[in-house]
């Protein structure tokens, strides 16, 4: 929802800070989402992500979460989906140039990464394009598994 | 400006020490001369003859021409068959790639077969939505979006390869660029994003239409405060404006297009504002050259090109250079004999 996400964006540190805490409590179930399986959670994980991000980022399961880079202001929202910044055509009032009723995306990441510690450094990484394939699927599940396997 | 080893006109120059590309527009902007490029407005039409004379106003005065790639998100000829038209008679295009309209399979195509037409010189763009044209209706693709489409055009150039990794065999040997706009929201952010673009391998900038010089300068200032003057050529976007009604509708009605009223009033008070309108941007031209950082002009004159030979003719940057031209290094021969 519009209003929410606006909200997540001014509560960017809080929300940062819990899913750092909640990252940490995944990884170190990462023995057990192996013993069931990773593809078994896959759905079920997906659908839980699906509603709570979608809730409060408007999240469009792109599947390759940037929301720690970007002041957890969605840039699958952005018309153009731009990830690495904003467009030229951002207008006066800070709103977007395809949906003037909408603040640009990119605009408010800025403000939220402000919030964020660390969060202007992590908004001037290269974000790569999205890989098209894992469109839909768990963004949590991904990079828990490749943190954990990463870390051995 | 001559280049003792000019081709003939359809072959590249040899890529000197230091440069990327066998470009024209390379070699003044390394030189260190203020560099003019011009904008051609392609024709919604068939005919390569009408490319050419879109063209050919500009000749002796520009260095490069910009293909644009159905700019304002409306339908022309491709920005690929006017780059191969114009390079089949050796001009120095300026190939502009909108991530719009093509997903990155297409864009990586287009790369590779420009280069091997000639085009030396990519801007690579997101492109404006497809709200703002003809086509409505159309399905927007941003699979890539600038910055990624950067980092990508140079993985072909430097690293030999596509996005998926999959080798090339020839490297596409092209000066990579971008687009800024200094004038809009978030301002105090555009040179963050300079530096992000930088950073994927934007080596040139063409930036949007700048009529704020003092929001210019601002923006200047952050770019060197960001230690970017080095990295980077930026060249800073002008126009004449025809009326001052026509600079009201474009600075309402285009996106990222920002008039000062203090612009609009200066037309509004001419008694021909078209007249005026050109003296603006020779004043413009003229003050962007004073300022540190600034590489040369982009000339965007919708609808008015044949008015920018004249603009800037008056606006004397150019120095008494003269840049190539088909047919330039005759008429030069043909002078000295005749005197």
């Amino acid at each position: 929802m519009y209003s929410v996400r606006l909200w997540s964006v001014r509560h960017a540190r809080g929300l940062a800070g819990f899913y750092q805490w909640f990252e940490g409590l995944l990884c170190r179930m990462h023995p057990l989402f192996k013993r069931i399986g990773y593809e078994r959670l896959e759905r079920p994980v997906a659908a839980v992500e699906r509603n709570v991000k979608g809730l409060l980022f408007d999240c469009r399961m792109c599947g390759s979460c940037v929301l720690s880079s970007t002041g957890l202001s969605c840039p699958m929202n952005c018309p153009k989906q731009l990830r690495n910044g904003p467009c030229g055509g951002v207008r006066a009032n800070g709103n977007c140039e395809v949906k003037p009723e909408m603040r640009c995306v990119w605009v408010e990441a800025w403000r939220g990464a402000e919030r964020i510690p660390g969060g202007l450094a992590a908004i001037q990484q290269l974000q790569p394009p999205v890989d098209r394939r894992i469109e839909g699927s768990s963004a949590w599940l991904r990079v828990v598994r490749e943190k954990s396997e990463a870390a051995k | 400006m001559r280049f003792e080893d000019e081709p003939v006109p359809g072959y590249p120059l040899p890529i000197l020490p230091g440069h990327t590309s066998p470009g024209r527009l390379e070699r003044v902007l390394r030189a260190g001369a203020f560099a003019l490029t011009a904008e051609l407005a392609p024709p919604d039409s068939a005919d390569p003859e009408e490319v050419y004379r879109r063209a050919r106003v500009f000749d002796g005065y520009v260095d490069a021409i910009n293909a644009t790639d159905g700019s304002g998100a409306n339908c022309h000829m491709s920005s690929l068959a006017v780059c191969a038209l114009l390079t089949r008679v050796g001009y120095a295009p300026v190939m502009q790639i909108s991530c719009r309209d093509k997903n990155r399979i297409a864009i990586q195509g287009d790369i590779l077969g420009g280069a091997a037409m000639g085009v030396c010189n990519v801007l690579c763009l997101t492109g404006d939505g497809v709200q703002a044209g003809d086509h409505p209706q159309a399905k927007p693709v941003f699979d890539l979006d600038s910055t990624s489409l950067l980092g990508i055009a140079r993985g072909l150039r430097d690293d030999h390869h596509f996005e998926s990794g999959r080798k090339i065999s020839y490297a596409p040997r092209v000066l990579l660029g971008a687009a800024e706009n200094p004038n809009v929201s978030p301002v105090e952010h555009r040179a963050l994003r300079l530096a992000k673009k930088i950073a994927a391998g934007a080596q040139f900038v063409q930036t949007q239409y700048c009529y704020d010089i003092p929001l210019l300068r601002r923006f200047m200032t952050s770019v060197e405060d960001a230690g970017l003057l080095d990295k980077v050529f930026i060249l800073i976007g002008v126009g004449p404006l025809r009326t001052a009604k026509a600079g009201e509708w474009m600075r309402t009605h285009v996106p990222g297009i920002h008039i000062p009223d203090a612009v609009i009033e200066r037309l509004k008070g001419a008694k021909d504002q078209t007249r005026e309108g050109l003296k603006l941007c020779v004043d413009l031209i003229q003050e962007i050259r004073t300022i540190k950082g600034v590489s040369g002009a982009h000339v965007m004159a919708y609808r008015q090109e044949e008015s920018v030979a004249e603009v800037i003719q008056q606006s004397g940057v150019l120095a008494g250079r003269v840049p190539w031209y088909p047919g330039r290094d005759q008429q030069t021969e043909a002078d000295r004999k005749s005197s």
